[in-house]
């Protein structure tokens, strides 16, 4: 406990440096965050439009109940599949006369339904892209019972590439926000420590172990970052409040991103310190 | 207990700052170390205190060899060392007491052991008046004193003081040299680095290691007789001292 209790007393003796670290570890994650917003909601907003591929395969009149709750069962079973609707003759010549308003005139009057009965293929979160749809299509077609199997190719394959797109973008600037984030912290927490070089000199000169010297550094650096990851978490939860209610509803961040965002800042704060502290520490030694 | 064996030091841009330096201090021994400024002194001290590795040659320590030493034992060995720097290095947010008591805790003293040994050691430098004082409401030689008490902490098998008394007046600096001998007189070897002829003067008796341009040009201690090109020429400052060639 020692290191955590010199790590407290350190902060509160110097709060302009406490104050400088946590406030650029939380600025940092602060842009984390509204990144992590942005990537979030488009993310899902492209999974809800994905949501929308399904595999249509239409049923020849021929088949029998017994083949049809066969060929139900066994695309059901297929591991790409989520869920398998059945859609009749009735309910398929039901639906058109709802959706196309010239074809009600029509309805009452036909003796022989045209329509084809259809199974309608929803396949599960992950399994959406053209290759899976294109395989879980052929191997449905290969079904005696189906006459034919539809799926918009083109809208998967326009989906697909948006969210490429979106997941490479996401990752770069990601990377290169989380880059900066990085050196800003190293940058605030080594003048922090440079700043206290004499003590650490001196401890050095009287005998302390440099792990004796790193722990309370390194208790320092994690306190600062945790508060400033929280700080994050506010400032993010205010912009997020401003968005929703201002410009548009906007969904806010899954618990796992929260507790990676002020762990992360933790960790970060921590590992800044530890390299400030070597760095130090390497110019007393000459040995 | 310290030995320098043909102990030569460079610095990367000043070059050679101490050439092939030999000699041996033994437990509890009282050293003058001294020579003109530049003559190598310090160096010398932080060869002893590991601040600095040998180019060439070997330091010993007690236990503790230049050649061998993990960087993971240094501390072990700075606890047997004590350095009294020339500008104190004492922490200005701490008082007197709580300087001390750093150099306890930081090698991981008891902690109910701290405080009475700080007070034995301010009390031991004449300083218990002053435990709660900060290093800024302290004259010079108070804060040397401090500073002594820090560097005994550990209790050193031999204490390291760089110009000690540069400071301080006459008065000041006697005292300073005084508590330096009642500390030698309890078993502490001291090697106290100075130019201050007076003090030399005064203590006849002292062993003197004189160093001239990086070289140890003369050891009182020893029978050598002193290199010609030392006792030529310019006198040294134990010819000045002494007023005349060493025997
Ligand atoms: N860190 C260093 N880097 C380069 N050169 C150095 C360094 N420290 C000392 N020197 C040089 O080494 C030589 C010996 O220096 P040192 O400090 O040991 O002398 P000194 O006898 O202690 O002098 P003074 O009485 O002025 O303190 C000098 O020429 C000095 O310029
Ligand atoms: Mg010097």
């Amino acid at each position: 406990m020692r290191p955590f209790r010199e790590a407290l007393i350190s902060l509160v003796r110097r709060p302009m440096l406490a104050a400088l670290s946590v406030t650029a570890i939380s600025l940092s994650l602060f842009i984390l965050g509204l990144f992590g917003l942005t990537a979030h909601n488009i993310s899902r907003a492209l999974a809800a439009v994905e949501e929308k591929v399904e595999i249509v395969a239409y049923l020849r009149d021929e088949i029998d109940e017994a083949q049809l709750r066969l060929v139900r069962s066994e695309i059901g079973a297929f591991p790409e599949v989520e869920s398998v609707e059945y859609v009749s003759k009735t309910e398929a010549l039901y639906n058109a006369s709802r959706e196309l308003a010239e074809f009600s005139d029509v309805f009452p009057d036909v003796e022989v339904n045209p329509l084809p009965a259809s199974l309608e293929v929803r396949l599960l979160p992950g399994r959406r892209d053209p290759q899976s749809v294109g395989t879980v299509a052929v191997r449905m077609s290969g079904y005696d019972f189906i006459d034919d199997v539809r799926f918009g190719r083109d809208w998967v394959d326009r989906i697909h590439t948006l969210r490429r797109i979106a997941g490479g973008t996401a990752l770069i600037v990601g990377g290169s926000f989380a880059l900066v984030a990085m050196l800003l912290v190293g940058a605030t927490v080594r003048m922090s420590i440079h700043a206290r070089s004499t003590e650490i000199a001196i401890m050095e000169n009287v005998g302390a172990t440099a792990g004796f010297i790193q722990r309370p550094f390194l208790a320092e650096g994690l306190i600062s970052g945790l508060a400033g990851g929280a700080f994050a978490l506010a400032l993010t939860f205010g912009a997020y409040r401003l968005l929703d209610r201002a410009v548009m509803a906007v969904l806010w961040l899954p618990d796992l991103w929260i507790a990676a965002g002020i762990l992360g800042g933790g960790v970060l704060g921590m590992l800044s310190a530890g390299r400030s502290v070597r760095q130090e520490l390497k110019g007393l030694y000459a040995i | 207990m310290i030995r320098f064996r043909n102990v030569t030091k460079h610095y990367p841009r000043s070059g050679t700052a101490l050439a092939d330096a030999s000699f041996h201090v033994r437990k509890a021994e009282f050293v003058f170390l001294t020579g003109p400024s530049g003559a190598g002194k310090t160096t010398v001290l932080r060869l002893v205190h590991m601040e600095l590795a040998p180019t060439e040659g070997e330091v010993i320590i007690s236990r503790f060899s230049s050649t061998r030493i993990r960087r993971r034992e240094i501390p072990q060995l700075r606890r047997r060392v004590g350095f009294v720097f020339q500008d104190f290095r004492l922490l200005e947010r701490f008082t007197a007491a709580e300087n001390i008591a750093f150099a306890l805790q930081v090698t991981g003293a008891n902690r109910s052991a701290i405080r009475p040994k700080v007070m034995r050691l301010l009390d031991h430098v004449g300083l218990a008046s002053r435990a709660s004082a900060f290093p800024a409401e302290l004259s010079g030689g108070e804060r040397q004193r401090v500073a002594i008490a820090r560097a005994l902490a550990t209790d050193p098998l031999v204490l390291l003081a760089d110009e000690p008394t540069g400071n301080l007046d006459e008065r000041a600096s006697l005292g300073v040299f005084e508590l330096f001998k009642q500390l030698n007189a309890l078993g502490t070897a001291v090697i106290l680095a100075t130019h201050d002829t007076t003090l030399l003067r005064r203590h006849p008796e002292t062993r003197v290691l004189e160093l001239e341009d990086g070289r140890l040009v003369y050891d009182s201690r020893s029978d050598v007789p002193k290199p010609p090109h030392a006792s030529s020429g310019d006198s040294s400052i134990f010819e000045l001292v002494r007023g005349g060639p060493a025997p």
